[in-house]
């Protein structure tokens, strides 16, 4: 129903010559309900490559505004998988933003994964599906996916690799990322604990002599430990985060997953 | 006098009025087209919530139009095939588009010699395209919708999709209002997917029956007659006239704004 | 030359009621090697002789599997049931993503039906030169299709099609009443040995040549079966040698290993 401004029906002193300079149905002071194609449900994720897996791991709350839609709700998802289950999946997509969005993209790239697989004959590599990846937002660049998306899965040299994306698709490959609600929570953690930011060889010198610590290839262990201590941190501060713990960790033996509970409050 | 040549033999503003923009559809108008952009006549919340051996699902009947009870005896729960069923809230126009879509496709599942073998799932992942694809178009069907029933292997299964497109499942749903005053205390059946083994159908039929008289207490928008189903691996049990029971308004007295007290 | 004046395009009857340029296309999937497919109560399995065109090219693809639960041998012109295949995947795709269902077995080869048939109707347009075995399982169990260039299909409890399957069918139809009891190597047993009686006197089945498919059905309840596995190359030596064919395959697997 649109509403008709009371003013709208009186003579005014503006002169109004056409339809087009006329007054508009949403005169100043009514604001009309208008559809949005777009929510916001909350929710993070991070990834972290390691030298022979890469972990992307993503809470299972979604939300929407205060209201808890599900506390189970996967936001990463095995990419091009034999069936619906995605067993014999090599690919790890994680996404947060828009839910519905990030399950139209993950759709589409499965979807593509296994077109490639019939076409070739063979996987699709990470780097390959990385850059097509990129070509799918991209194509969308003026009506974008509302998701922030990270991909992962070990490369053709058998390295964990990681790529993070924005909405639009520019993407770049990094060896740790978070997204999402919480991504300002955990990214300096990360930035910290993975590249040893900050950190320095103790009595090195003073000043400008301390020597920084070189960042190493963590364990798969140990990461999977900064992975869970990232995520209590985040559910402690940010309301979004919190429910459950998903975790999937590619290595050359394919995806493994783990799932931890977190607080529900 | 208005000698601007777009101007003549039109109306004049000093003595009529500038023209009012809002009698004209919006397409006709400068700027985009436009599609729906609010609902009309519109149901409210639906609840539902799953027990061990299938799911039961609830709307009341009536469809109101703003703050008008415009409808009193509109069914808003669908059965499709054997083993599914959906409620729907929202825009009641956009619900009998989708029901007709439904019927549709239950029609050309039967052409099939295996008859229709889409289960709840099936049948809410197409919801969950329609929907999405209509939003893309923005363009959307104005509707939050709970399908409720057994998926592939025969499990209970309970899901809910609304007008972005947006997916979720959980033990218990409950849309509209209801996801404030409902879901809070359908929560208290089950809390996770395992406690859905210790909920009977009893339970969970009246805790259903309980949250709905909590929304007649409190929605505006809502009404004592309504409907409710069960599935289970037997079928659908669909009843469409049911009377809320045992209300107590004695809590009424004492809060402004309930009828008795003017001021 | 000319068989007579009703056969230049596909649209045009016959005075007889024919349709010649449809009954040629028949005639090319007799060009291609033999496939047989079988079906019992919980499996349906292909298997098929590649050829190679001559001793320096590859062996051409016979069996393909489209999705996990479906899987289609050729014969005739294979450029053609390329086409239809990867509309079936596409199909089979498309199915998976707007209903999260494995498209049933009787709805993806009625959709290959149809599209055959518009090219019998629609002047400048050649029919397909192929048939094409399709076999999968569905919620109702394992199940074979036929598909003919005029856009004919039908269900089929054994059935074998292309060049010399004459001899394949005999064994086929002498071998009926057993086939629903078999277990999954009985009936690769039996595909086997229908695909060999249908061979030419200097030839024989060997690793390079035999292709299998085979897929299981998980029961009426929707478990899982076995997804369609297509057995090429050395994967197929086992099982020539528990049906029989050891010797050959035996020895060339040596020489492979």
């Amino acid at each position: 129903m649109a509403f008709i401004h009371p003013s709208s029906l009186l003579p005014s002193s503006n002169p109004s010559y056409s339809f087009r300079e006329g007054i508009k149905s949403s005169a100043p002071g009514i604001q009309e309900h208008r559809f949005s194609p777009y929510a916001d449900n909350g929710g993070s994720t991070l990834g972290i490559a390691g030298k022979d897996f890469t972990i992307i791991a993503g809470d299972t709350r979604q939300s929407s505004g205060y209201s808890i839609n599900t506390r189970y709700a996967p936001k990463v998802f095995r990419i091009g998988g034999d069936d619906d289950s995605g067993t014999g999946a090599k690919i790890i997509l994680a996404v947060t933003g828009f839910a519905a969005d990030g399950n139209a993209l993950k759709e589409r790239l499965d979807s593509m994964v296994k077109m490639y697989k019939y076409q070739h004959g063979k996987d699709i590599s990470v780097k390959a599906c990385a850059q097509r990846l990129a070509t799918i937002l991209y194509s969308k660049r003026f009506f974008p996916y509302y998701t922030q998306a990270i991909l992962g899965g070990i490369d053709e040299e058998g390295v964990g690799a990681l790529y993070s994306y924005d909405y639009v698709g520019s993407y770049e490959r990094e060896q740790c990322r978070a997204v999402g609600a919480a991504a300002s929570l955990i990214m300096p953690f990360l930035d910290n604990q993975v590249n040893l930011k900050n950190q320095y060889v103790p009595g090195s010198g003073v000043g400008h002599d301390l020597k920084a610590k070189a960042a190493e290839p963590l364990e798969q262990s140990h990461v999977e430990q900064l992975v869970r201590d990232a995520f209590s941190g985040a559910v402690e501060r940010h309301i979004e985060v919190g429910d459950g713990l998903q975790m999937l960790i590619a290595t050359k033996d394919g995806i493994r997953e783990i799932y931890t509970p977190l607080k529900r409050d | 006098m208005n000698h601007f040549p777009h101007g003549w033999g039109r109306p004049r503003d000093d003595i009529y009025g500038p023209y009012d923009h809002t009698y004209l559809s919006h397409s006709q108008s400068s700027g985009p087209n436009q599609h729906t952009q609010q609902p009309a006549v519109t149901g409210t919340s639906v609840l539902a919530a799953k027990f061990k051996d299938g799911v039961v699902i609830a709307a009341d009947n009536l469809a109101s139009y703003g703050s008008l009870a415009r409808f009193t005896d509109v069914k808003r729960l669908h059965k499709f095939g054997e083993h599914a069923i959906l409620g729907i809230g929202g825009d009641v126009s956009d619900m009998q588009y989708i029901s007709r879509i439904l019927n549709e496709l239950d029609i050309d599942e039967n052409y099939g010699s295996t008859g229709n073998t889409l289960n709840a799932k099936n049948l809410h992942t197409y919801l969950s395209k329609v929907m999405y694809a209509r939003r893309t178009k923005i363009n959307p069907l104005w509707n939050a919708i709970l399908v409720a029933g057994l998926d592939g292997v025969g499990r209970p299964f309970l899901s809910s999709v609304d007008l972005l497109g947006t997916t979720f499942s959980s033990p218990t749903l409950a849309t509209g209002y209801g996801s404030y005053l409902a879901q809070p205390l359908l929560r208290k059946l089950a809390e996770t997917e395992d406690e859905v083994a210790n909920v009977t159908r009893e339970k969970a039929e009246k805790a259903v029956r309980e949250a709905l008289k909590v929304l007649f207490y409190r929605d505006a928008r809502s009404l004592d007659r309504f409907s409710i189903a069960v599935v289970t691996k037997q079928g659908i049990e669909l009843m469409e006239d049911e009377q809320l029971e045992g209300q107590s308004w004695a809590f009424a007295d004492r809060i402004k704004g309930y009828g008795t007290q003017v001021n | 030359m000319f068989r007579n004046n009703y056969d230049n395009d596909s649209v045009t009857f016959s005075p007889q009621g024919r349709i010649f340029q449809v009954e040629y296309a028949q005639e090319a999937l007799k060009q291609g090697s033999v496939v047989v497919g079988i079906v019992s109560k919980t499996h349906a399995v292909l298997a098929a002789v590649k050829r190679n065109a001559e001793d320096l090219s590859s062996y051409q693809k016979k069996i393909v599997g489209i999705d996990t639960h479906l899987g289609v041998a050729i014969a005739g012109l294979s450029s053609d049931g390329r086409v239809l295949l990867n509309f079936m995947k596409q199909q089979s795709l498309s199915s998976r993503l707007t209903y999260g269902r494995a498209i049933p077995i009787e709805r993806i080869v009625s959709l290959i039906g149809d599209r055959a048939q518009t090219n019998t109707q629609h002047y400048g347009k050649r029919p397909y030169g192929v048939g094409l075995l399709v076999c999968g399982v569905d919620e109702s169990g394992p199940h074979l299709f036929e598909f003919t260039p005029s856009g004919m299909t039908q269900e089929m409890l054994a059935c074998a099609i292309g060049g010399r399957s004459q001899m394949a069918r005999t064994y086929l139809e002498r071998h009926l009443d057993v086939f629903a009891g078999c277990s999954r190597e009985e009936l690769i047993k039996h595909a086997l040995q229908a695909l060999k009686e249908s061979l030419s006197q200097d030839k024989d089945l060997t690793v390079e040549n035999t292709s299998i498919g085979i897929v299981g059905w998980g029961g009426p309840d929707g478990a899982k079966g076995q997804p369609f596995k297509l057995f090429d190359g050395s994967e197929v030596a086992p099982l020539l040698a528990a049906s029989g064919e050891g010797e050959t395959a035996q020895d060339e697997m040596d020489v492979d290993t």
